[in-house]
This record gives structure tokens, sequence and C-alpha cells, in this order.
């Protein structure tokens, strides 16, 4: 043993993680990084837009002022139009009842997005169970996937349109007309969009089950739910993402046609889907009432979707490093 | 092949069976009262005479039962009674609408052939607008083209048909008053003036359903020609002084197009459903509008029966597009 055995001390200040790894790749796709950005944008102006502006969603002027804030257009409507009837407190103008536009979208969007979001994280808690389940006990596998399958050949449209109306009173009767429609919403939207994140996720348990550090952890006496939690789930976290950025995407298009075509929340209370469909009847006279809470949900939808591309690529460890 | 396909359709029975009682228990199970419309002026007997007229005086077993047999059983003899002039239905008892008391398949009947229209012709507008660019695309991977595409098909993804429909209309009915925003059902085409009519107020529901199928539809095209274009017989082919047009046209692009045809029979169906909110924005008077009036109306026969019939598309389409995948890939044999 005259060599000394050279220990390779890997560089540490060039070592990166795993995530700064993902972090890497993410950046380089430059659809993605857009994508996260404007989304981001959409989310603080939602939340926090309210709280900063000037005036009320569900101010309704009366008297005199009625006649003199109704049917505002946007102020950008005056560069082409110097006849038109603008006001700078108003920046988007005002509805025919002379509620203020931006603050309505804001506030629209705040309902769109939480039933986007609550109703992913539903459809995602539902997936993952079934999908590990299904992967990891090969006893109940058969069975869910058959229920997968009679899941997917359900036509989940008009299903989802007939139980909003059908369950809609009962629930407003008990919880409230706003939460009890929000509720239904969101249980008919998660209800409805777990399967493919229960497919995907089961392949993938199916793939990590068999390798070695299962079987060790195995034959050291860890219990299935420990080896679930401790070691499967961690593996299979980066489908479940993707299928999280897309599910909001499909959620939020979901609730919006919902709400377009009527089986959505009440009239009085915004949400982007729902200030289309009351524009729709004048969008002659005021385009602009349409345009806008349609781009923004064009916008949000766009812009999950990218970083949800953007998120596959970049924690795919075969594409990543390229 | 044949023992598979046989053996899909009987599957398909316990399948379309386990849906249609989904269907009837989501419609049973809601609190909602059929009868709710119904002034409070109406004495008690009366109302429950009204229920019992409507068929729901029995227990729920025995109502699905009886749906099941008007649907699986009468229904299909009035269809051949209609073919064949033969007699078989007289007498037997239909499923009846509550809105308007005649039988519901006679109404979907009426409804179709305007759902077929519009629907079919953006799937077939879809198809021929999205191969050429999922071929081209592929091909030029990466170039401007590509680039292009990708972010076309992102847009077709997410701009919602309600928005995009309201769009057009804006766009070409208010502004530019090229097309009419509503579609005259009720239009026949007899003569050229009457054709041009039907052409201009299909061109925008097919312009907005057609973006949808082709942003799905180009992405694939390009992913499936993706594969195939590094294949080991692409390289044969040109080595053996093939020119590119023969390669890409004749060798890639008919293995590609095995996933894609499979694809194309997936979507039918989820076309339809999607039809529904084009044909509200339209006020094309198809199936989709149907289905929406009788969900306002209360109107549960009709609702029933038109959410089976999309069940019934969507496992039928699944069926074929499973048939087609095994007769087009020699490869795959299902044993």
């Amino acid at each position: 043993m005259t060599e000394t055995t050279q220990t390779e001390t890997p560089d540490l200040s060039t070592a990166r993680s795993q995530w700064q790894d993902v972090w890497q790749q993410f950046k380089s796709h430059r659809g993605a990084l857009i994508g996260g950005l404007f989304f981001l944008i959409i989310l603080f102006g939602v939340v926090v837009g309210p709280w900063i502006y000037w005036n009320n969603a569900t101010f309704v002027p009366t008297g005199r002022d009625f006649i003199k804030l109704r049917d505002m257009r946007p102020i950008y409507h005056g560069l082409w139009d110097p006849s038109a009837k603008v006001n700078w407190a108003y920046p988007l103008g005002t509805d025919n009842l002379g509620r203020d536009m931006l603050a309505r979208l804001m506030f629209g969007g705040r309902v769109s997005l939480a039933v986007g979001m609550t109703a992913m994280i539903l459809a995602l808690v539902l997936g993952t169970f079934i999908g590990v389940i299904a992967g990891y006990f090969k006893r109940l596998d058969g069975l869910l996937m058959r229920l997968c399958d009679l899941f997917l050949a359900l036509p989940l449209l008009p299903m989802i349109l007939v139980a909003a109306v059908l369950f809609r009173e009962s629930l407003s009767l008990s919880i409230g007309p706003e939460a009890g429609v929000f509720v239904l919403i969101v249980c008919l939207i998660g209800i409805t969009s777990w399967m493919p994140t229960a497919r995907i996720v089961r392949g993938d348990v199916l793939a990590v089950k068999e390798r070695e550090f299962i079987l060790a952890a195995r034959s050291i006496g860890t219990k299935s739910g420990k080896i679930i939690n401790r070691h499967i789930l961690p593996n299979v976290l980066s489908p479940i993402m993707v299928s999280a950025t897309l599910g909001i995407a499909t959620a939020i298009i979901t609730e919006s046609a919902l709400s377009f075509l009527g089986f959505g929340f009440p009239p009085d209370f915004p949400t982007w889907g729902r200030l289309l469909n009351d524009s729709v009847d004048r969008m002659t006279l005021y385009p602009e009432r349409v345009i806008w809470p349609g781009v923004m949900i064009s916008l949000s939808v766009l812009s999950v979707n990218y970083l949800g591309d953007g998120l596959r690529d970049a924690l795919d460890p075969r594409i990543r490093g390229r | 092949m044949l023992t598979f396909t046989i053996r899909r359709l009987i599957v398909a029975v316990p399948t379309l069976l386990f849906i249609s009682l989904v269907i009837f228990m989501l419609l049973e199970l809601a609190p909602s009262d059929p009868m709710a419309q119904v002034p409070l002026t109406v004495p008690a007997e009366v109302r429950e005479k009204m229920r019992i007229a409507l068929g729901l005086g029995e227990p729920t077993h025995i109502r699905f039962w009886k749906w099941l047999v008007q649907f699986f059983w009468v229904e299909p003899q009035v269809l051949i009674d209609h073919i064949f002039g033969t007699s078989f239905s007289d007498g037997k008892l239909r499923v009846l609408s509550w809105q308007t008391r005649s039988p519901v398949m006679d109404v979907v009947v009426q409804r179709i052939p305007q759902t077929l229209t519009v629907v079919g012709t953006a799937y077939v507008v879809a198809i021929l607008i999205a191969l050429p660019i999922g071929i081209y695309s592929a091909y030029r991977q990466y170039s401007w083209f590509d680039q292009l595409g990708t972010f076309v098909s992102m847009v077709g993804f997410s701009v919602p048909p309600f928005f995009s429909g309201v769009l057009v209309i804006v766009i070409f009915s208010v502004q530019l008053g090229w097309f009419p925003s509503i579609y005259d059902t009720t239009l026949k085409v007899t003569d050229w003036d009457s054709f041009v009519k039907q052409l201009q107020q299909m061109v925008m529901p097919v312009m907005v359903l057609a973006l949808q199928i082709t942003a799905q539809l180009s992405r694939f095209m390009r992913a499936s020609m993706l594969d195939n274009l590094n294949q080991d017989y692409v390289r044969t082919a040109r080595a053996k002084g093939l020119g590119e047009y023969v390669v890409v046209m004749a060798h890639v692009l008919r293995n590609s197009m095995i996933p894609v045809v499979t694809v194309i029979a997936l979507g039918i169906p989820s076309i339809f459903g999607g039809a529904i909110i084009t044909e509200q924005v339209f006020k094309v008077n198809g199936i989709g509008q149907l289905l929406i009036t009788a969900i306002e109306a209360n109107d549960l026969p009709m609702v029933q029966t038109l959410t089976f019939i999309f069940a019934v598309l969507i496992v039928l389409f699944n069926l074929i597009a499973d048939v087609l995948y095994g007769v087009l890939d020699p490869r795959i044999r299902y044993d």
C-alpha cells in the first residue's frame, strides 16, 4: 500500500443541489420565465390591487350620479374619440350600473383564481392519493384504474352543468349563495379532473416501487405509510407539480365556462366569466367590457400553460443539462 | 383482431350501463324538485297527480329499469319502423320530454344536423390545416415557422371558445360587418345565393372550433413526426437516394399518422362537448343548445338522454380508436 488513495474531494463551491439545477433549466426556457412572471403579476394585481385601488367594486351610484357615472368609456378611448365619456378616476370605465370596471375585474380575478387554485389542489390531492394507492397496493390497482377509465368516459362538461344547477339551491340555502356556489364549483371541477394526475402518478409509483431503496426500506421494517411518505412521494413530485400548473389552467377555463353559460356565481358577484357573459348583450356598443375579462382569462391560462411547459422540461432529468 | 373487437364491444356494455346509472343517480339524488315551477295555488292532490303523470310515482329502481327499456329497446324499434316501415313500436311508451311532451329522440334528431354541419365542418377544416402545419414544423424543427406554430397552438389552447367566439363577432360582425353574428338554422340551401349565405354564417363558428382542434392536432402531428424523423429507416431511405419529398411524405408521414389517426378519433366526442359553448355563443340550435335549455327548464328526461348520448359517443369513439390502432399498426397485437 505504497500508493496513498487519492480521495476525490468534490469542489463544494461549484456543486449544485437538485433544485438549483432545476432552476437553471427553468431559467433557460424563456417562455416559461415570461409566463411565470405574468402569472405572478396577475396574482399580485388581483390580491393587492383592491386594497390600493380607490374605487369599490360593488358601489352603485344613485340619483344624478347614476346618470353621470354609468357607461363610462376606458380612458384610452379618448385617443380616437374625443367626445367619449371618460374620467381619469375610472381608468377602464364603468358598466351600465356605474360600477367601476377595473375594480370589478380585480375582484373577479380574485374569485376566478381562487376557484382555479382550490379546485386544482382538490384534484391534485384526490389524484395523487388514488394514483399512489393504485400504484403501491397491487390489489386495489385494477379496481381504481377501472374507476379512472369510467370517469374518463363520462361526459364531463354536461354533467358539471347539470350538477351545478341541481345542487345549487340547497347548498346556497345552507351556507349562503356565494360560499355555496364556490364550494359547489370547486368540488365539481375537482371531482372531474383528478384522472390524468392519478394515471401519471400511478405509472411513476409503479416504477419507483421496484427500485432498491424501497426494498432496503422495506427490509429494515419500514411501514407502508412511512415508505410512501418518505420515499415514494418525493420521487413522484415532479409530475405532480406539472399537472398542478396544467390543472389551474383547466380549472380557470371550466369555471369561466360555467359562469359564461349562466350556471356559475350569482350576477352581482363578479368573476371573469360572469363579467364576460354580462357584457355580451351590449358588446356592439361597449366591446371593451367583453375584451378585458376575456383577455385576463386568456392571459392567465396562457401564462400558466407556458409555466407548466417550462416546469416539465426543468423537472425532467433527461432533458435537463442539455 | 375480430375477437379483440368483440371483446371490447362486450366490455362496453357494462361501462355504458354504469354510466347511465351514474347519470340517473345524479339526477335522482339532486335535491331540486321538478314541481318547483308549479304555482303554490295548485292543491296538493293535483300536484301529486302531476307528479305521477310525469312518471315520478314509482321507486327509483323501477324508473331506472323503465328508462333503460325505453332507451335500449323501444327507441331502436322506432328507428327500425322509421327505416323499414314496420310497426314494432306501436303503442309502446317512448322517453318523453317534460317540456314538450313529445318523444325526446324526435327532438334530438331534429337538432343533430345543425350540430353535425358546424362541428363536422370545423373538424375537417381543422384536420386539413393542422396536418400540414405539424408536418412542416417537425421537418424544420426550431425554425421561425415552428416557433410561430408553437405559439399559435399555445394561444389556441388557452383562449376559451366563449372569448374567441365573442372576439370574432366583435371584429368580423360588428366592426367589419362581413358575417352575421347569429347562425340562422331555418336557412335552406336552394340556389347559389343561399349557399353563399350558409357559408357566411358558418365561417365564424367553424373558425372558433377549428382553432382549438388545430392547436391540439398540430402539436400532436409534430411530436409524432419528430419521433419518426430520426429513425434508422429514414436514413436508409435517404441513403438509397430517394428524394426528400418521398422520404417525408411517403415514409415518415405514413408511420407518423398511426397515432394521429387515433387521436383524431378520440377527439370527436370531446368536440361535441366543446360545441355546447360555441353553439351558445353563435346561437346555433344544435344539441348543445338543446342541453342548456333542457337544464334550465328542469327537463330531466331530455337532460338524461342527451348526457347519455354524449357518453355513448365517448365510449364508441374510444373503441374505434383502439381498433384503428390495431388495424393500422401491425406491430400491435391485442391477444
